[in-house]
């Protein structure tokens, strides 16, 4: 810590300028949804939570909310399934190519979404299922499969096993050590998996936008397309609702494993 | 090894690909063959949107041949390493000033800093064109106080500042990740022999903080040159990138040829990058 006062003072406001920085969009965002100004004013000329009501007669956010939550289920629990056991292989047994398959799967993170965006796209026209929930659900699917394979890896990897160790020498077979003692301890990597999986699924807006064709939709399409054309308080109302589910998703991934070892990284 | 033991162990290993089986078809088949089907239409003849059998290399001719889309690319790499490089400017000290900070309010600054990045980016960009809008925050302080106003919305300028900001967080990740690996006992050591603050941030924490940059930067190069919902929003339809060109053609203009020959210079693009990176920091990791 710098003795001088000034420099101490000075370090942090330049902290608390760059947090501004960082956090700046939430604030117009929380402000113009308690508005009815039908375009962006500052100050504005308007208020009220009309809005927030708006948003339940407005079809595209309410269809797309509804695939959306749905798409998220499906492929969290997918994900799980299929999930759980490829961190259990490549932690408890003596897989051969685990090192290849474990860059495999967590391809999908490098590749950037554009490109697998257009992939998905070309795929899906070729065998007539662009526009469908196979697709939509499919596509997520890659995307969310890096994360939960990492978060359970990590998981299962610092587990001690001991307590497996110990239960399978008092004479439980494998898959009954497996849902008694293994599953059990891995709950709180579990919640954080499937939290992330959701997150990363109702997000997604950019392989959403090239696939989801012109039948179904998704919330964050559907924003993004009124956004596209109108800057009223009704996106504001959705963003702000979006803020707080996030929030709510972020504090308990939080408080069970931690947000930083959630992401993986 | 004996040989019970040599087939308990091909046992457990068959039961392991048993188990990885169904994720490996998922990736191979939703992954591979999509990114696999791409290159091969990049290489497709066709028209008015229907693919022809057939080889032909008029998709790569007509992109980096055309001096529009030339520019385009150029434009495209130069905004992500401005925005990669004035993410990396702002983000540094948020993660130094972590790394420094011993409170128990950290973890909950920790998670303020990175949790931006699971808020949708649509919403966000929406925030920035709020502030940056014609008549958007900025614009009306500067009236206020008598000053010519600013167009930052369906500019380059917007287009910048704003995804900046979006991809703060991920930088943060990668610094974050660095700063934590860099043992604390060199810093004191540094201090406890005399160094001054500033000689100890230049010999000390900055040399050993290059891991999280190099992570931070290819992280935030990577999104900036694939980000598509920022500037198309914020871009207004005017500000033309890679990204968005690769929506447009997919989309709306249904050459897929074309769209495909983009992605695939994006994919080579970033494989350069990902080399790159890779010799570069193993270099550094063994000066």
């Amino acid at each position: 810590m710098p003795a001088n006062p000034f420099l101490r003072a000075g370090r942090a406001a330049g902290i608390t300028l760059l947090y501004l920085f960082l956090l700046a969009p939430v604030f117009p965002v929380v402000m113009m949804s308690f508005t009815n100004d039908p375009y962006i004013m500052f100050p504005p000329q308007t208020w009220g939570i009309e809005a927030y009501f708006n948003i339940f007669h407005n079809a595209a956010f309410v269809t797309g909310a509804e695939t959306s939550v749905v798409v998220g289920i499906v492929v969290t629990l997918l994900a799980l399934v299929l999930g759980v056991p490829v961190a259990y292989a490549m932690a408890r047994l003596p897989l051969i190519g685990r090192d290849g398959l474990l860059a495999l799967f967590t391809s999908p993170l490098v590749v950037p979404t554009i490109v697998f965006a257009l992939g998905a796209l070309l795929i899906l026209v070729t065998i007539g299922l662009l526009g469908t929930y196979v697709g939509l659900v499919l596509a997520h699917l890659v995307l969310v499969v890096p994360f939960v394979v990492r978060i359970l890896l990590t998981a299962l990897n610092t587990l001690p096993s001991d307590v497996e160790a110990a239960a399978a020498t008092l004479g439980a077979p494998p898959l009954r050590v497996f849902t008694r003692v293994t599953l059990p301890l891995l709950r709180p990597a579990l919640l954080a998996a499937a939290a992330l999986s959701f997150l990363v699924s109702f997000d997604e807006v950019t392989a959403s936008l090239f696939i989801v064709g012109s039948d179904i939709i998704t919330l964050p399409v559907a924003l993004f397309r009124y956004t596209q054309n109108h800057t009223d308080a009704q996106i504001a109302a959705v963003s702000v609702v979006l803020i707080l589910v996030t929030l709510l998703a972020v504090l308990a991934v939080e408080r069970s494993v931690g947000l930083m070892r959630g992401l993986g990284r | 090894m004996t040989p019970v033991a040599e087939t308990r162990l091909l046992r457990q290993s068959a039961a392991a690909w048993g188990l990885v089986t169904p994720m490996l078809l998922l990736i191979v088949f939703c992954f591979i063959v999509p990114l696999g089907a791409m290159g091969v239409i990049s290489f497709s003849p066709s028209e008015g949107g229907t693919l022809l059998p057939g080889f032909t290399l008029d998709a790569y001719d007509s992109f980096l041949g055309d001096p529009f889309y030339q520019g385009m690319i150029f434009r495209s790499i130069q905004l992500s390493v401005t925005v990669t490089a004035l993410a990396l400017l702002v983000t540094y000290p948020i993660a130094l000033f972590l790394h420094r900070l011993e409170s128990r309010w950290k973890s909950l600054l920790v998670v303020i800093t990175v949790a931006p990045l699971l808020v949708s980016a649509v919403v966000r960009t929406y925030g920035w064109m709020v502030i940056m809008g014609d008549n958007g925050w900025i614009n009306a302080v500067l009236r206020f106080v008598g000053l010519p106003t600013v167009r930052l919305f369906n500019t380059y300028n917007g287009v910048l500042i704003g995804m900046t900001e979006i991809l703060m967080p991920y930088m943060a990740l990668g610094l974050i990740a660095g700063f934590n690996r860099i043992d604390p006992l060199l810093e004191e050591a540094a201090a406890s022999l005399g160094a001054s603050p500033w000689r100890r941030f230049v010999r000390v924490t900055l040399p050993l903080s290059v891991s999280g940059i190099g992570l931070g930067c290819l992280l935030c190069f990577v999104l900036a040159m694939s980000a598509f919902v920022t500037p198309s929003l914020l871009g207004g339809g005017r500000v033309f990138v890679l990204a968005t060109e690769i929506y447009d053609q997919a989309v709306n203009s249904l050459d897929w040829p074309l769209a495909a020959a983009m992605s695939m210079f994006a994919l080579i693009l970033f494989t350069a990058v990902l080399v790159l990176y890779n010799r570069l920091s193993r270099r550094w990791e063994s000066l």
